[in-house]
């Protein structure tokens, strides 16, 4: 090998219309390594990596300036299938699966093993047919060394998210060739032990020589898992430098420009609670693939924050899913005192519930449409807010619904030219945040956030930690957070309940000692009884 | 028992989902009874004619399967593979060739021209994405214009015909050109056609034996081989048994070629979504985004969709034009789109879902209320040109319904989906 970089992004300089995402950014990415791309929401990292995998939206709206090497050749890539060629792959930040397609059809599609037959051998080869048999035998194996145990003909609109994440890695492995993968936020839908996971597999990954651009929120991962790091901020080179030569404040500072955020921390209140009980859960059973509930049982009280929290797997996820009727499921569960239809996602949101799912990269945003709009979207539908009456008619009242957005985009720093900007060409980290922003306009009595701070730098995640918090002590909001992430439980919540094998394990005080987490996560009560 | 109740819920949920999908068929299906009834028809007639008419319509019907799997909704524009197919014929009449080898000489014609078009038609229809189904309909109508054209003045005029297809003194091609002199009528039909009752029993027997074969060759399983050979030996049955069907269906003669070459069409639908071309259109009709991130050159594919459809279309306009035995030169090809996608809408199938059992099934109610709505409009409103209205009101008035409930079924999803996160 004559080249020490395996890629080389010189001097790309990118315009979105007026606005300047990519200013003279240089990426150089060494064979077999595993190169950090941090940032805040809206940096530009995503859009570098579209430019790397020659994505229509980049030409269809100017292209760009700038030099692009692979393996030491300046290249031209007008075109994924062109990437593609070059030994370039990419995991998106959006899902890049077929819903109504098995996990072995998405893995394979585009380069399914197929068979010769009589009409192909005289009409060329895309009418070969296809041979099931060896396409499942090769997408169990690529499973199977990302540890995924879920049989390969399953249909992938039926996994959770995390699984589909592991597909599409899947479904990179698999191919042959590959010199360069690029994984944009894998590990913002996974669970800590599911990142833990992901991580060793990039590992085993850049041992074959193969090197990763690994694109993330989470700090720590990138102490565990890279070897160098770049950093930009708005638009802009920040620097890149060995991770041997730096530590998570001085990435955080090259991040932001200034020091690490501290993590927001509740006053710890002696319980102020109302005593009433908001939600009743009883005897719960969710039919969700890989995060089942069996037979659940919970009291959340008037104005709390409580957290649930627990390993990947053991059903914490299915818990708000089960609850706002998305999945299938049975049980008894009553919303201040009334009783509330299951599998009814319509009279969950109209008796008030609220939810930000976990699952919300992209989906659920009606991308053509503005931020204010979005934002607006369900409270018009489900309570005709934001109207006013002209006549007999009503219609809606634009000046509120921006004042509304603008309120919104300040508390949440929704990084955006203008409320009407379309969500669909905000930054990953900037759509997550008009959803919880829909969320809290529907005025909920009652809001399940699902790992809301997923996705979001560590600038912002405070942030939004912060609005959830005063939302529930200035208008006494209750709040069921579910989150992988302990620290961020412990900052906030009243309670913490650890789920485990689908049932309560334990409910423990924010300040309990590790060793119960640790205990409950892995289903056992901790010998003291601690029911707070 | 929490997994036992979800399912009986699944199975009510399943039935009513089965309804909401289905309306149409069902409203049809119902009108049809109810149109047999009212027409007061013999039923052994009616039966004959829909035999006739479904031989040949289903090939046309079941040429627009694949361009709704790539996502392009109905390809209207099948009715350019239609025109297509008449210069070929126009072309075989002039040339005085006769019979099954006039046919194929069409049918050789019909491919490469209706390729051609297939070609433009797709390409066009990639800078309107989303809107292929109006697109198709418009191109449809833009290029019955090109065909006037051509036939009024081109041929006969720069491109010199002989007296067979021309009126002396008259400019183009004559209005109606005769096919019975050439044995070109029913030179599909007639190579080798039954009665209903041999037929049906000889097509039981084979898909007995053949299912049974396959069965015990291990390729298919046992409830496959029940699914097919069960009903078939159920109709033959019904038939031998029950007098009042013998009498219905004994008259009856059946093109067996023909039907051949419907299920020859119906074979080809299912295997080649089963090749890597296949595969494309199935994943370019469920996201082109996706599909394309995957490499699958989009566009490209779904030219190859419409391109295919347009020459089998063209080819089930030969089999349609070779029954009725004469071809309006200028009328022939004007409703085919229309019809052909108002039956397999009829069938149950959306704009981008289609089975070959939605065409037959759709094809069949349509034709059924075709047959007798002359002779419901005459004794329920005292008019048979009420029934004649009432063939284009059907066929306009499915597509009307399919278009809006598509346009509301996609609005209903992304709001279901917003309203989720
Ligand atoms: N199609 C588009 N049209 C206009 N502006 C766009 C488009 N796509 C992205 N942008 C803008 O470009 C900037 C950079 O976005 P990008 O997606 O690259 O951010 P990112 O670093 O990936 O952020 P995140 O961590 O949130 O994913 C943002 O300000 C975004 O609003
Ligand atoms: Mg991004």
């Amino acid at each position: 090998m004559s080249f020490e970089y395996v890629l080389e992004m010189n001097h790309i300089t990118k315009h979105y219309g007026e606005s300047t995402v990519l200013n003279e950014v240089t990426l150089r990415v060494r064979p077999g390594e595993i190169h950090a791309l941090l940032g805040e929401n809206g940096a530009g990292k995503s859009t570098l990596m579209n430019i790397l995998f020659g994505m229509p939206v980049i030409h269809a709206t100017g292209g760009f300036k700038g030099e692009v090497k692979v393996a030491g050749e300046v290249t031209h890539i007008h075109s994924p299938q062109a990437a593609m060629a070059l030994g370039i792959g990419m995991v998106h930040q959006e899902f890049m699966l077929i819903p109504g397609f098995s996990i072995t059809e998405n893995i394979k599609l585009n380069r399914e093993i197929s068979k010769p037959n009589l009409v192909s051998r005289i009409l060329g080869h895309e009418l070969e047919s296809l041979d099931h048999a060896s396409m499942a035998r090769d997408a169990r194996a690529a499973l199977d060394s990302v540890g995924v145990d879920i049989p390969e003909d399953t249909l992938v609109r039926t996994l959770p998210v995390g699984y589909m994440q592991f597909v599409e890695i899947a479904r990179e492995i698999d191919k042959t060739g590959v010199k360069l993968l690029v994984f944009d936020e894998p590990t913002a839908v996974l669970t800590e032990s599911e990142a833990d996971q992901l991580i060793s597999v990039m590992k085993s990954i850049a041992a074959r020589g193969i090197s990763i651009i690994f694109i993330t929120h989470r700090l720590n991962e990138v102490m565990k898992a890279a070897d160098t790091v770049t950093v930009l901020r708005d638009g802009k080179l920040v620097g890149s430098k060995p991770i041997s030569q730096t530590n998570l404040t001085d990435m955080a500072g090259m991040m932001i420009g200034r020091g690490e955020e501290g993590i927001v921390t509740a006053p710890s209140r002696e319980h102020a609670l109302s005593g009433k009980v908001a939600l009743k859960v009883r005897d719960l059973f969710v039919e969700m693939p890989g995060e089942a509930v069996r037979g659940l049982d919970l009291d959340v009280m008037e104005g709390e924050i409580i957290g649930i929290g627990g390993l990947a797997g053991q059903g914490k996820v299915g818990l708000p899913n089960g609850v706002m009727g998305l999945y299938p499921a049975t049980g008894n569960v009553e919303l201040f005192g009334e009783e509330l239809p299951l599998n009814n996602p319509t009279a969950a949101l109209a008796k008030g519930i609220s939810m930000v799912s976990e699952d919300r990269r992209g989906v659920g945003l009606l991308l053509e449409e503005s931020i204010e709009d979005n934002i607006a979207f369900n409270a018009i539908q489900v309570k005709k807010e934001f109207l006013t009456n002209v006549g007999v008619f009503k219609i809606r009242s634009g000046r509120s619904i921006r004042a509304h957005a603008r309120e919104m985009i300040r508390n949440l720093d929704i990084r955006c030219t203008s409320p009407t900007q379309a969500t669909g060409t905000l930054s990953g980290g900037n759509q997550q945040k008009v959803c919880i922003a829909r969320a809290l306009t529907m005025n909920p009595r009652f809001l399940f956030v699902s790992e809301p701070t997923r996705g979001i730098d560590i600038g912002a995640k405070s942030l939004v930690l912060d609005t959830l918090l005063r939302l529930n002590r200035e208008q006494g909001l209750t709040i069921v957070m579910v989150s992988s992430e302990l620290m961020e439980l412990r900052s906030i919540c009243d309670r913490i309940v650890i789920v485990a094998e689908g049932k309560v394990a334990n409910i423990l005080r924010p300040d309990s000692p590790d060793a119960d987490f640790g205990l409950a996560m892995s289903g056992i009560k901790a010998q003291e009884e601690q029911t707070v | 028992m929490a997994e036992r109740v979800v399912k009986r819920k699944d199975l009510r949920e399943a039935a009513r989902e089965n309804l909401r999908e289905y309306i149409v068929t069902y409203v049809f299906l119902a009108l049809s009874v109810l149109f047999v009834v009212v027409s007061g028809r013999p039923l052994n007639d009616i039966f004959s004619q829909i035999v006739g008419r479904l031989s040949r319509n289903l090939f046309i019907v079941l040429a627009l399967i694949i361009p709704i799997i790539a996502g392009m909704g109905i390809n209207f524009a099948i009715t350019i593979g239609a025109m297509a197919a008449q210069v070929g014929l126009m072309l075989v009449i002039n040339w005085e060739l006769e019979g099954i080898t006039g046919l194929l000489a069409a049918a050789g014609i019909t491919l490469p021209l209706a390729a051609f078009f297939g070609f433009l038609i797709g390409s066009l229809l990639n800078k309107m994405k989303g809107q292929e189904t109006i697109g198709s309909l418009i191109l449809g109508y833009f290029a019955n214009g090109a065909y006037q054209l051509l036939f009024l003045f081109i041929f006969g005029n720069i491109i010199p015909l002989s007296d067979k297809v021309t009126i002396v003194g008259a400019s183009g091609v004559a209005n109606t050109l005769n096919m019975m002199g050439g044995g070109l009528y029913m030179a599909i039909d007639k190579i080798w056609s039954l009665p209903f009752t041999t037929a049906l029993y000889g097509v039981s027997a084979v898909i007995v034996l053949a299912s049974l074969a396959l069965y015990f060759l291990k390729k298919i399983s046992l409830k496959r081989l029940l699914a097919l050979a069960v009903p078939a030996v159920f109709l033959s049955l019904v038939v031998l048994l029950v007098p009042p069907v013998y009498q219905v269906v004994k008259g009856t003669s059946v093109p067996m070629v023909t039907f051949l070459l419907v299920g020859v069409l119906c074979v080809f639908n299912v295997i080649i979504m089963r090749t890597r071309l296949g595969q494309k259109f199935r994943a370019v009709g469920q996201s082109r985004t996706v599909a394309n991130a995957a490499g699958i050159n989009v566009n490209r594919v779904r030219v190859i969709a419409i391109m295919i459809s347009t020459v089998l279309a063209g080819w089930g306009q030969i089999i349609f034009i070779q029954n009725l035995g004469t071809l309006q030169t200028y009328a022939a090809h004007e409703m085919v789109g229309l019809y052909a996608g108002a039956a397999i809408l009829v069938g149950g199938a959306s704009l981008n879902r289609a089975t070959n059992t939605q065409a037959v099934v759709g094809t069949l109610l349509f034709h059924i209320l075709f047959t007798v709505s002359q002779d419901a409009g005459k004794n329920l409103f005292g008019n048979a040109n009420i029934g004649e209205f009432f063939r284009v009101f059907i066929a306009y008035g499915v597509i009307a319904v399919a278009l809006v409930m598509h346009t509301w079924r996609s609005n209903a999803i992304r709001k279901k989906n917003s309203l989720q996160a």
